[in-house]
């Protein structure tokens, strides 16, 4: 078997006294796109903000590609990585989150070159060169000069994808990444996710948008109350939701379309 | 009143405003380096940044510049009355531009930060080209704000010996016997700057890319 891309192994993780994440097990495999679905707060964040070591596990160890992300395992104990260490293990990841956090002093331009200068240590033209490449991919190539205030919320997340995919990433990780938009601006940032999935990036997509789930997702993992409770294809998951909570949550996800549509 | 006495003080209000944007300025760069010490969470740097806050936030600036003054020759430092100068004003108005960019940086959302660190960006590279230019940005009107409190404070350099515009305007007053219409013109000459600096901030403020949604 293949190594997969993130392996999460018994990993918990407690706000105070709050458990919100239960002895998670999960292999995310290289090239495809994995959905995380659940309700309102059964952890899915959290699990994905693990996996980018933005919050720390209480317990278990997570590996990027074989290799352990902000902690080491030696002789059944976790030590915490350096700083330096952390870093290299992190340029393998790519971040996009639910509010974009695209840095407001900068133009779309400065976004994305920010880090191939500052932290690849590219020249400013090579830098922007590149940058300009990734702001084409996502169609946004005439808003270079733009800031992020003069970008619609749309626009603002396909910078934040080209930002990202700019330092050359091999995992993808999304939180929510279109529900801080306006209904009729996810489908452009649908359709750039969709165009990276067909590259055979490695994505893993915390999602409310069922259809994209359905549609573009390999496989499915189901959340909630912090248990992994179901991790399947997405045909198997949606045709014939066999776990009580999981048809549950989709009973009550229909029940709310149907309700915007009164 | 006479148009050389006017432009006695216009060149007098030179020495003020030179005073006052370089203290300033360098306030501000001793503003931001201690919001780095007060953010580093080493110890030793958190405190010196706290009691160097403390102390020239609550002794009054008279006090700081006679202490300057007086304290740095007795240990053998001479010091122009210019270098004292700018050495008062540009300490205390640093402690009060690091209060003021406490709030900047707090404000900065952390979404903001977590994106700088997936971008692999150290904490260091963070703390300059992110955090820094939008506390700036967050506190801009509180430091032009300073910049007039400042520009009026530079009044008191003459205690250590600076002939700026309110000095010469006790000189001349004295001198002629003509208090009145000198330090009217005197007030109208801060006024006159103080406004222009107004404007400017306002349009700096407006010219200045976006603030961080929220
Ligand atoms: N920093 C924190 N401190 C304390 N509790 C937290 C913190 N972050 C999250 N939680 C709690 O952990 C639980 C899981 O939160 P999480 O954000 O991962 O849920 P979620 O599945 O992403 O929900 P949503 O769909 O609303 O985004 C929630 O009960 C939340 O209140
Ligand atoms: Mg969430």
């Amino acid at each position: 078997m293949t190594q997969p891309a993130i392996s999460v192994r018994n990993v918990s993780k407690r706000f105070g006294d709050t458990l919100v994440l239960k002895d998670i097990n999960l292999e995310v495999p290289r090239g495809q796109v994995s959905c995380l679905i659940g309700p309102s707060g059964s952890g899915k964040s959290t699990l994905l903000r693990c996996m980018a070591f933005l919050e720390e596990a209480s317990a278990g160890m997570i590996e990027i590609e074989g290799e352990a992300l902000g902690f080491s395992e030696k002789d059944g104990k976790r030590r915490r990585q350096t700083a330096a260490e952390l870093r290299r293990t992190r340029s393998k990841i790519g971040m996009v989150f639910q509010q974009f956090n695209l840095w407001p002093h900068m133009t779309a331009l400065g976004n994305v070159s920010m880090a191939l200068r500052r932290v690849r240590g590219l020249g400013r033209k090579e830098a922007e060169a590149r940058a300009m490449a990734q702001l084409v991919k996502v169609g946004l190539e005439a808003r270079a000069g733009h800031y992020p205030s003069q970008l619609s919320g749309g626009q603002q997340q396909r910078v934040a994808i080209a930002r990202a995919l700019a330092l050359e990433p091999t995992i993808m990780l999304f939180d929510e990444p279109t529900s801080a938009l306006d209904p009729e601006l996810t489908g452009e940032v649908l359709n750039v996710m969709r165009a990276l999935a067909d590259e055979g990036m490695t994505m893993v997509v915390v999602t409310h948008e069922i259809g994209f789930a359905a549609s573009v997702g390999n496989n499915v993992c189901f959340l909630d109350h912090g248990q992994l409770l179901f991790h399947d294809t997405p045909e198997t998951v949606f045709a014939a939701p066999r776990h009580p909570r999981l048809e549950q949550f989709l009973d009550t996800y229909l029940d709310r379309g149907a309700q915007m549509l009164r | 009143m006479t148009w050389q006495l006017f432009e006695l003080l216009l060149q007098a209000s030179l020495m003020t405003i030179f005073v006052s944007v370089t203290s300033i300025l360098l306030g501000l760069a001793f503003a931001i380096g201690l919001s780095a010490m007060r953010m580093s969470g080493l110890g030793p740097l958190v405190w010196f940044a706290r009691i160097f806050i403390s102390f020239f936030r609550g002794v009054p600036l008279l006090v700081q510049l006679l202490l300057i003054f007086n304290l740095l020759p007795a240990i053998g430092i001479s010091l122009s009355s210019l270098t004292t100068a700018l050495i008062g004003l540009s300490l205390c108005t640093a402690a009060y531009q690091a209060e003021n960019l406490r709030g900047g940086f707090e404000g900065v959302p952390r979404g903001l930060i977590e994106s700088a660190e997936m971008a692999g960006l150290s904490p260091v590279q963070s703390f300059i080209w992110i955090r820094t230019p939008i506390a700036l940005r967050l506190t801009f009107p509180a430091l032009v704000n300073e910049a007039i409190l400042i520009l009026k404070s530079s009044s008191l350099v003459s205690v250590v010996g600076m002939i700026e515009l309110t000095k010469m305007a006790q000189n001349l007053a004295a001198s002629t016997y003509m208090p009145l219409p000198i330090f009217a013109s005197a007030g109208l000459i801060y006024l006159a700057i103080n406004w222009i600096v107004a404007i400017a901030g306002r349009r700096a403020e407006a010219a200045l890319p976006g603030l961080p949604a929220k």
